[in-house]
């Protein structure tokens, strides 16, 4: 538990809200000093924390695998070779099975959705704790703020805009590659003449529409969700830290358990996001 | 928690990355895992050429063995089969020579009997001409009684 004389609701909801650069109507673009701010700045705010993470964690997989890439042999792989090379095979493989097209674009969106959403979920691992608090201190140190009013959410997949906005990408790809392979006309019948035939159009279109627009959000909703009650529990379990030796003792035996066991779900997450994202690829690309 | 520009950025991102990732990422990658695929598969297919080239030549080996063993019992009975011949040959040879040493040995001994009896006769028919000239003295008429003496000599 960060600081003294914080009500644990307080400690929750602090370790819950982003940090957040945007448009505050009265004081310009500034980052949030508190949540309500940042509700107040309305769409044009950044999440910094989020975006941060993110691309940082983006950027790190792309130059490792780069890495990788640059040095690749064909004869026998070495240390991180295999590694890559295990993940890379892992994809292809997935790739294979569930996509019935032929689409160069489908295998590095499945490697990259697959690594991004994981070393994302990876950082749930972390302590609750450490990554903010480091914050706090420099934000504290270095631009003089007040260390209340720092927020720093550490896990991206646990801000449903990083969640939907890769949901969202997907989602673009979707509707892109469908009207190429079937054409406006082809996309539109889809929509419209199924499933009860051209007689039951504006039904069609209501159900298909429905189904098709829960895709992306089913696709963003399962990762926040997962990873948010995920990052709930963590900071549940380190409220009891502050609450007496023996509760604290207890707490920690629960976060090794409870990481041990997201170790599972942040793999699982990772897997069945790149995993719809195929399939749903592979709808775009089918005619019916 | 609000729904705000950060989902933008993400979504720049993502096309960003996933751009990146599609052009420098995974094609040598993919190009490496293919074409080590492929060099084992061929190192497989090679070891298993090899393999069966190498039955192949055994068999072939056992049947030359078996070949050359057959000439080579062949070439034994052959010559033992010679060989028998060779004195079976040599017996029969070496038993006409004694036959024909025996032929000519004979021969002369039937000559040298001949030959003696032939003296004998002579020596006896002078013999008895001379005792008959003696028992008669003076009558013996050699030209009437030859043909007696003659008889006589025959039938010793």
């Amino acid at each position: 538990m960060s600081s003294e004389g914080i009500t644990s609701g307080e400690y929750i909801k602090h370790h819950l809200q982003n940090m957040t650069y945007g448009n505050h109507p009265e004081g310009g673009w500034m980052f949030a000093q508190t949540a309500e701010q940042a509700k107040e700045m309305g769409f044009w705010a950044f999440h910094v924390d989020s975006l941060g993470w993110s691309f940082g964690l983006a950027i790190m997989f792309f130059f490792l695998f780069r890495s990788v890439a640059k040095t690749a042999t064909t004869g026998v792989p070495q240390g991180f070779q295999n590694f890559v090379e295990m993940i890379i095979d892992f994809v292809n493989d997935s790739v294979r099975g569930s996509f019935s097209g032929k689409n160069d674009i489908v295998a590095p969106l499945a490697l990259t959705v697959f690594a991004w959403v994981f070393l994302m979920n990876l950082m749930d691992l972390i302590p609750v704790d450490w990554l903010p608090m480091a914050a706090q201190w420099i934000g504290a140190t270095f631009f003089g703020a007040d260390p209340h009013h720092v927020f720093f959410k550490v896990v991206p997949s646990t801000d449903p805009n990083v969640t939907f906005g890769m949901a969202l990408g997907v989602f673009w790809l979707m509707l892109y590659y469908s009207i190429k392979i079937k054409g406006i006309g082809g996309f539109f019948g889809e929509l419209a003449f199924q499933p009860f035939g051209k007689a039951g159009m504006p039904v069609n279109l209501v159900l298909e529409l429905v189904s098709l627009i829960s895709k992306p959000i089913s696709l963003a909703l399962r990762l926040f969700g997962n990873m948010y009650a995920g990052e709930t529990i963590f900071i549940l379990i380190a409220i009891m830290y502050s609450a007496g030796l023996a509760t604290g003792v207890f707490g920690s035996v629960l976060q090794l358990g409870w990481a041990i066991f997201h170790i599972l779900i942040i793999t699982l997450q990772a897997f069945i996001f790149m995993t719809l994202t195929i399939v749903y690829l592979d709808m775009a690309h089918q005619e019916h | 928690m609000n729904i705000n520009a950060t989902l933008i950025g993400q979504s720049i991102a993502f096309f960003v990355f996933v751009w990146f990732v599609m052009k420098y990422v995974w094609p040598p990658l993919i190009a490496a895992l293919d074409e080590r695929k492929k060099t084992i598969a061929d190192g497989l297919a090679a070891a298993e050429r090899g393999q069966h080239e190498q039955e192949l030549a055994e068999k072939a080996a056992a049947e030359h063995i078996k070949e050359a063993k057959d000439q080579a019992s062949d070439i034994v009975t052959q010559a033992q089969k010679r060989a028998s011949e060779i004195v079976e040959e040599a017996k029969d040879s070496a038993k006409e020579e004694a036959g024909r040493v025996k032929t000519a040995a004979e021969a002369e001994i039937e000559q040298e009997i001949n030959r003696a009896k032939e003296a004998l006769r002579q020596q006896v028919a002078g013999i008895a001409m001379a005792g008959a000239a003696k028992v008669l003295n003076r009558e013996v008429d050699e030209s009437a009684h030859s043909a007696i003496v003659d008889d006589m000599i025959t039938q010793i």
